[in-house]
């Protein structure tokens, strides 16, 4: 036997201004399985919830419509009322009689006839909804970070400091990340080291801090509160444990090679740390140049290591972690010029990059910080910016980079300072100085006498017996093509992609944006969220950013993250879909049609049967209507259901 | 005779075209009285026999209104509506029903004033179609 009660608002004169409230609730009193029908003034005041409350404990109700405004406003405080009353909440419905009646009709009788169609649907509804539970999942408290450039590092120090585990993977040798390779850092002209090196060291003597270098995420499994990582340990080619950091061995290995590191500006040895200040200090061998390895020839480094470290045959490890969230700030790659053919970079000597500005002048660089130009080594006393290098061009990428106005403008100052009889020219489009303090370091750089060319460049070519570089450049000031011989070209290459963000898209199931960076949850309300519960984004992953929104948004990853791992278990919803496995076929339609990854196929039997992960279905319904043979429901949003609903809507009289 | 009323359900998504429908309603935006919402949680969960059930019923006109493309809640079920809603229009003259009784819509939780804009004129359309013959109606 159903009971079920309604309780019609007046909502003041809000709904029993056009509503006929008195009538309509004699008239719904009559409706099957209504065994009451009340109306109250305000229903979702104290006075209307005791109402609902003692009329299900003393007249037995077993289901409630409440026909008020709009379920968005009280539908939370109705079911708390039923639960008060030890009735599951989910066996509420609201007919939405204001926003849809009342507020958008005046003639009484009519809308009085629209008010009731709405509670028999909700009747109809609610005499077939299921009892439902939240489930609750336990949380694994530990967070994974993904890069330990100044993203990585932020979001960690911060979780660790609040008193949470982190487990931080870096990939390259060193944490420190591309900050570690600027020299300075607009508009304040701090030197990157001297703000980065603190908290690399804070991160390496961190104990809630479990720190791999040289390492990588290979898989991911499993969902908010309960990821599964496995990590690759790459070998160093030594045993860490021993090593001490002395770097006798770099300084004995005869091998050079160019530096990546450098940008190719300087060279490295085949055993090496990326940098002085490298975090861990411990070098790496390079298997491609090591002559011992390529030759079977050399060993010096094995003879002179103090402590025996050296371990050229020493393979991978691999290791797993559990964590409960997942802070993804891997970075991005500077782009690569040489596809701007018009540029000739990597065919004139003296045309170079940003990156490869900030290695020379960066004073612990391949030059100690002085700017010479590859040809010849002398100092340039001519030197021209092209900016939106690979950035807001249809050839390469539309978007704009947001760091190369300024990084610019910061190496022209610097250049300027330290030698103020050069002549520096920015050849821009737009100048986007839009950070705090930007604008006025940009005024500095003018009246410095840096001078702002605007108009795209056509084309630079090389004067072969100086080797200076020529722009040739459409001035659309002057309205006219000019030709400029100068001494060293630097292009101002933006951001893209890490070369292995793809694989790290894939693993984690996210998705990108058509920039190709990763995609957050909501473009302005959820920058920091993704589609996959319990994972985050931090830094230039996410897309082009400087250092301190990189930061900003590092510590707004760290707070995603600990809103997941501070919980000992998480509630989840249980407005989900559930397969019947005596209908299910096993054909995986359902499976090709969920965005999240919620469902798998099992074995169940000798037969394959589809599996929806409670913890990961949004309640959406696609592999409902995909299900050829009705085997997956949604809770509470069934067929039959609708159907039900359909009846009352179309059954009464307009 | 009286003047027809069609009859019109709209089955509205859960996190925009309801939510528009709902600022319809504070916004005080008046619309033809002749509609009946259906929350679902997704303009994606709903299945074309829905629709056709809706007309079996009696239904003079059917509405699914969603989020606009690239906003969906759940990333792509308006696509998948998409997909089924238009699969279904073509079928329909096949079937002997009129196509232009099913209208999808994408109106986002701002758009009150598109919600009651797109009532209305669906509601004339639909006058004009006249009453759907395959409801079983007096």
């Amino acid at each position: 036997m159903t009971n079920i009660g309604v309780y019609i608002c007046h909502c003041g004169t809000n709904i029993a201004g056009v509503v006929d409230v008195e009538a309509l609730a004699k008239r719904v009193a009559k409706l099957k399985d209504v065994s009451l029908a009340r109306d109250y003034k305000y229903m979702c005041s104290n006075p209307g919830q005791d109402l609902i409350r003692d009329d299900i404990k003393h007249r037995n109700l077993d289901r409630v419509v409440v026909a008020a405004c709009s379920p968005r406003m009280h539908e939370n405080t109705y079911k708390k009322v039923l639960a008060s009353a030890g009735l599951n909440p989910f066996l509420l419905e609201i007919a939405n009689i204001r926003e849809q009646a009342s507020w958008v009709h005046l003639d009484k009788e009519k809308t009085t006839n629209k008010a009731f169609d709405l509670i028999n649907m909700a009747v109809s509804k609610v005499r077939m909804d299921e009892p439902l539970t939240s489930m609750s999942a336990n949380v694994i408290q530990r967070v994974l970070v993904i890069g330990a450039g100044i993203a990585g590092i932020q979001t960690s120090l911060d979780i660790a400091n609040i008193g949470y585990d982190v487990v931080l993977v870096e990939k390259e040798q060193s944490i420190g990340g591309r900050m570690s390779q600027l020299g300075k850092t607009f508009p304040t002209l701090d030197c990157s080291a001297c703000i980065l090196t603190p908290k690399m060291v804070e991160v390496s003597s961190n104990p809630r801090i479990k720190l791999f270098t040289y390492s990588e995420v290979e898989e991911i499994s499993g969902f908010i509160g309960n990821f599964k990582a496995k990590i690759r340990k790459k070998s160093r080619g030594l045993d860490e444990s021993l090593c001490t950091g002395c770097g006798l061995c770099q300084e004995k290995c005869p091998t050079r090679v160019p530096s990546e590191y450098d940008e190719k500006m300087g060279k490295r040895k085949a055993i090496y740390t990326l940098f002085p200040q490298a975090v861990p200090n411990i070098p790496v061998i390079d298997r491609a140049s090591c002559l011992y390895i390529t030759k079977g020839k050399c060993g010096v480094c094995k003879k002179v290591c103090p402590v025996g470290a050296i371990d050229y045959e020493r393979g991978d490890e691999f290791i797993e972690e559990e964590v409960g969230a997942v802070v993804v700030a891997s970075g991005f790659d500077p782009f690569d010029p040489t596809s701007k053919e018009e540029y000739g970079f990597g065919i004139y000597k003296n045309v170079i990059t940003g990156l490869q500005l900030e290695r020379l002048l960066h004073a612990a660089g391949p030059t100690q910080g002085e700017v010479v130009r590859p040809s010849d080594g002398a100092v340039p006393k001519r030197i021209a910016f092209v900016q939106c290098v690979g950035s807001r061009d249809e050839h390469a990428n539309k978007y704009c980079s947001r760091v190369c106005c300024m990084y610019a403008i910061k190496n022209a100052l610097l250049i300027k300072e330290h030698h103020p009889e050069s002549e520096i020219f920015i050849y821009y489009i737009d100048i986007r100085a839009f950070g705090k303090g930007y604008e006025e370091f940009y005024k500095r750089a003018q009246e410095k006498g840096i001078k702002f060319m605007r108009g795209r460049v056509a084309e630079i070519f090389e004067e072969p017996a100086s080797r200076n570089p020529v722009i040739r450049a459409d001035d659309t000031l002057l309205g006219m093509v000019t030709e400029n011989e100068v001494d060293m070209v630097v292009l101002s290459v933006g951001m893209i992609p890490r070369s292995d963000s793809s694989r790290i898209q894939k693993m984690l199931g996210l998705a990108a944006s058509p920039d190709g960076f990763f995609m957050e949850a909501h473009a302005k309300l959820r920058p920091v969220d993704t589609l996959v519960d319990g994972v985050f984004l931090a830094g230039t992953a996410q897309g082009p950013k400087d250092i301190p929104d990189t930061v900003a948004q590092a510590k707004g990853a760290a707070s995603g993250a600990l809103g997941v791992v501070s919980h000992k278990a998480l509630l989840l919803s249980p407005l989900i879909s559930e397969v019947d496995e005596r209908l299910c076929r096993g054909c995986g339609d359902c499976k090709d049609v969920c965005e999240y990854g919620a469902i798998e196929l099992v074995t169940l039997d000798t037969r394959k049967v589809a599996k929806i992960n409670p913890a990961i279905c949004k309640g959406c319904g696609s592999c409902v209507v995909a299900c050829c043979n009705g085997s997956i429901k949604l809770r509470n949003f069934t067929d039959s259901i609708t159907f039900a609903m359909l009846e009352a809507a179309l059954g009464g009289a307009l | 005779m009286t003047e027809f009323s069609p009859r019109i359900v709209a089955f509205c998504c859960n996190w925009c075209s309801y939510v528009g429908a709902d600022l319809a309603g504070t916004s005080r935006l008046q619309y033809p009285d002749n509609i009946r919402i259906i929350k679902v949680m997704c303009s994606g969960q709903v299945f074309p026999s829905y629709i056709l059930k809706a007309l079996e019923l009696g239904a003079d006109g059917v509405m699914v209104a969603g989020c606009h493309i690239g906003d969906c809640h759940y990333v792509s079920g308006n696509k998948k509506a998409q997909e089924r809603v238009e699969t279904l229009l073509r079928v329909m003259k096949t079937l002997g029903l009129d196509p232009r009784r099913v209208r999808l819509e994408w109106i986002s939780a701002s758009e009150g004033v598109k919600f009651a804009n797109t009532v209305k004129e669906f509601v004339e359309e639909v006058k004009e179609l006249g009453p759907n013959q395959l409801g079983v109606r007096e």
